[in-house]
């Protein structure tokens, strides 16, 4: 039996969630735009996740654009705030940080026109891996139609301050986006507390399906859509209702607020205990990124010397299932761009696994990979060329 | 230092229907292994031949897992892009998943490892480095030498495999005489690919199979439809993987265009690099005979593409990088009795003391010819041959052979 200890790539779908979403697979077919008794019961039963959804972030219903993940509602945020915007120059500011979903987005804006900043983040040791929410306001000019910044960054776990930069953005007349990806279901969210005007989230991160997400909109705000084809979502994102992946958002949503805090209590120490653990086990091991601003299941270590790809692979083959970077980027010869712009060595960076917990997670689980780890870096290290060359020039 | 034990391939009966299948008609035992503390890794190209090696280990009931290497980005040249469709790219998106298709049918671990800067340092930037200078370069041993037989032997055993396995057309013996390990040509002359193989070391050898060096080409296929391998019938690739399309002057032109001049101090290269410099033409005499247009253009032996009209067959007899100009000549001049060579590993026994009485194949497709070799140091030989040889080419290998053991090898200086 592995042990799998990557929940920020993926979560398993909770057993509820699956029996709330079966139905609307078999025998409650409906179109949720039809007319008729059939739709009505798929339009009542979306209306509903909805509202769920809503409840989750502290937003109102009408606010939630559902999408098909949180990559989909990354780009209606940005493209969309951008195509709305008046201002016949345009400049986003964002972090070094941010998910490809965000840094892609911008960099075809960039070749649109749109100028872009990338404001650094903290390099350590203090608060590693945290942007300074004062880079961000010199960052703004007259041109700033929208500042994108994460809440939790997938790789560190740490966690941004979005409500200082929120202040910030409302006394500037900025529009703010929030990639919420990574924090909603593992730290509590709630957009007016938070003070965002666009938020990200996406089911399968916590307990839901894949394929399915979430935009809040706050009312008032206005985008324009990224796709054509009808007027579902009140007109900012056409198509057929995914009602089943709705309804499963929407349940994952409900369980989400209930064992969000319980959940919290239990995996926090957990991971408390791995990073300890591996700390003491095994020599250099170092935690990247501010131990203190994170969410609680995520602990991201460098092992140098250790080759992160022949790391992976080795513990995977040894049953336990972790990532170096984000999942999309696997076999990239590229070191992480969250840790570099952390500011870890290329070397370091490539050294560096990612561990994170979720709700399925158990101390056994835990005791186990504790036992496991520390051997597989020890052979990785011990099999290991000298130091590493000079590096070949890097393309373009 | 710990034990790794591989976990055995996935359980059949919830993998690959196919191998079920197979299993019920008899054809693949769909046994749980024997656990062995001797795992193999088998570098996995997506092509028939390694993947016919990772379903005969499987049949074996070793434990065994895949490895693909990503060694260069078929997406990173620009003017490269546009060559039309190369369904034999090295590391294409094809070539991975073709690999990882027939590791999902064999229901064996299956990973990808990115090697593309070690590639990039040891093999291609030698190669450009090797035309620029007026050598023939042989990617394929530097590979071999500096990536497949170290660095993913390395990762092999950082994983937990301590041996590794290839398609490769060759055989390994253990002399128990000696002690040493022993490379020796193919069954098969005509695959035989021993010539790629004269740097492996004592190391290297001892911790490598070739499943294939006892059988032909015809016999591998035979067991790739047997055991129902989804590439059986795909067809080979002839050319350098990172050039695949043939056009190495493309190549070269587009890969250092994308590294900036390379007359810039820090591009590694060991030449200043003025590619596509002309220069001229002269004959072993030194009359100027016409124009070259670059000498990485050319390669010893080559008769086509000269612009000479001499009535008679006129071949390029060498190049002459510092003064950037080809010569040529006749056929007569082609030929050589002597050639010197760097870099010698010496297979069966360390550096000999005197001359040893061998076979010399210069080229990988050339009948070995007798010669006699005579080491000048550790690393250097001489090589004088019986008979004198056509187009003797700096940059290519001498492999030394007696009889069907590889006894060694070294790189064609002069």
């Amino acid at each position: 039996m592995a042990i799998y200890l990557d929940y920020n790539a993926t979560t398993p779908v909770a057993p509820a969630v699956l029996e709330a979403m079966l139905p609307f697979l078999q025998g409650n077919y409906g179109n949720a735009g039809s007319v008729h008794s059939a739709g009505q019961r798929a339009r009542a039963a979306v209306d509903a996740a909805r509202e769920s959804v809503a409840a989750l972030i502290g937003a109102k219903s009408s606010e939630i654009v559902f999408t098909s993940g949180g990559t989909e509602a990354d780009n209606l945020a940005i493209f969309g705030t951008v195509a709305a915007s008046p201002k016949p120059r345009k400049h986003i500011i964002t972090t070094a940080i941010e998910h490809h979903a965000i840094l892609h987005s911008c960099e075809e804006l960039a070749r649109q026109g749109v100028e872009i900043t990338v404001v650094p983040v903290r390099r350590g040791p203090d608060a590693q891996g945290v942007v300074d929410s004062e880079e961000i306001r010199r960052a703004i000019r007259p041109e700033t139609v929208l500042i994108t910044v994460m809440h939790a960054n997938n790789e560190l776990g740490t966690i941004q301050p979005i409500e200082e930069i929120a202040r910030i953005a409302a006394e500037t007349g900025v529009r703010f986006h929030c990639d919420a990806v990574q924090s909603a279901g593992k730290v509590p969210l709630d957009v007016k507390r938070l003070g965002v005007d666009l938020m990200s989230i996406s089911a399968h991160k916590f307990c839901g399906p894949k394929g399915i997400g979430a935009l809040y909109v706050r009312t008032g705000m206005n985008i324009a859509p990224r796709a054509f084809g009808g007027h579902a979502e009140r007109d900012r994102r056409p198509g057929t209702e995914n009602v089943h992946g709705i309804i499963a958002i929407g349940k994952a949503a409900e369980l989400a607020r209930q064992l969000l805090a319980e959940d919290a209590a239990r995996i926090a120490p957990l991971r408390d205990r791995l990073e300890a653990a591996l700390l003491e086990r095994i020599p250099a091991a170092r935690v990247n990124g501010d131990r203190t601003r994170r969410v609680p299941n995520t602990t991201n270590i460098s092992f140098p010397g250790a080759a992160g790809e022949a790391l992976l692979i080795a513990l995977d083959l040894q049953g336990v299932e972790c990532s170096t970077g984000a999942a999309c980027s696997s076999g990239s010869t590229e070191p992480s761009h969250v840790l570099t712009a952390a500011g870890l060595s290329r070397d370091d960076a490539r050294a560096s696994l990612r561990f994170s917990l979720g709700r399925p997670t158990t101390a056994a689980e835990i005791d186990r990979a504790i036992e496991i780890i520390p051997g597989v870096v020890e052979r990785i290290r011990a099999l290991s060329p000298r130091a590493p060359q000079a590096e070949a020039a890097p393309a373009r | 230092m710990s034990e790794l034990k591989l976990r055995p391939p996935k359980d059949p009966a919830s993998g690959a229907v196919s191998l079920a299948a197979k299993a019920a008609d008899g054809e693949i035992a769909a046994t749980e292994p024997p656990s062995r503390a001797g795992a193999v890794a088998i570098a996995m190209s997506g092509g028939v031949d390694s993947s016919t090696v990772a379903a005969i280990l499987r049949e074996r009931g070793e434990a065994i897992v895949g490895l693909t290497m990503q060694l260069w980005n078929q997406r990173r040249l620009p003017q490269l892009q546009g060559d039309g469709p190369a369904p034999h790219r090295c590391c294409s998106l094809d070539d991975v998943y073709d690999a990882r298709r027939v590791a999902e049918h064999l229901a064996i671990p299956y990973y990808v490892i990115n090697f593309e800067r070690e590639f990039e340092e040891t093999v291609v930037r030698p190669f450009v480095d090797d035309y620029l200078s007026g050598r023939t370069p042989i990617p394929c041993t530097h590979c071999n030498n500096h990536v497949k037989f170290d660095q993913l032997l390395t990762t092999a055993r950082q994983i937990g495999a301590e041996r590794i396995a290839t398609g490769h057309y060759a055989r390994v013996r253990h002399n128990r005489a000696t002690g040493r390990y022993e490379l020796l040509r193919a069954v098969d002359e005509n695959k035989d690919q021993s010539y790629f193989l004269f740097g492996l070391t004592q190391e290297q050898l001892a911790r490598t199979d070739f499943p294939l060096g006892e059988l032909t080409k015809h016999e591998v296929r035979e067991i790739a439809r047997r055991l129902a391998v989804p590439v059986a019938e795909k067809p080979e690739s002839q050319e350098i993987c990172f050039v695949p399309t043939g056009n190495y002057v493309r190549f070269i032109e587009s890969y250092l265009q994308e590294q900036g001049s390379a007359a810039r101090s820090d591009s590694g290269f060991t030449q200043i690099a003025q590619l596509g410099a002309p220069g001229e033409i002269v004959s072993t005499s030194g009359e100027v005979l016409g124009r070259h247009n670059g000498l990485h253009n050319y390669t010893v032996g080559q008769r086509r593409g000269l612009g000479l009209a001499a009535g008679h067959p006129v071949y390029v007899v060498a190049l002459d990088r510092e003064r950037n100009r080809l010569v040529v000549g006749e056929d007569s001049e082609l030929r050589r009795a002597t050639c010197e060579v760097g870099s010698v590993n010496w297979i069966p026994y360390e550096v000999p003391e005197g001359p040893v009485r061998a076979t010399v194949r210069i080229r990988n497709r050339h009948v070995p010819a007798e010669a006699e070799i005579t080491p000048l140091d550790a690393t250097m030989a001489r090589v004088v041959f019986a008979e004198p040889q056509r187009a003797i080419t700096p940059g290519q290998a001498a492999v030394f052979y007696d009889g069907e053991r590889v006894l060694g090898g070294g790189w064609i200086s002069r």
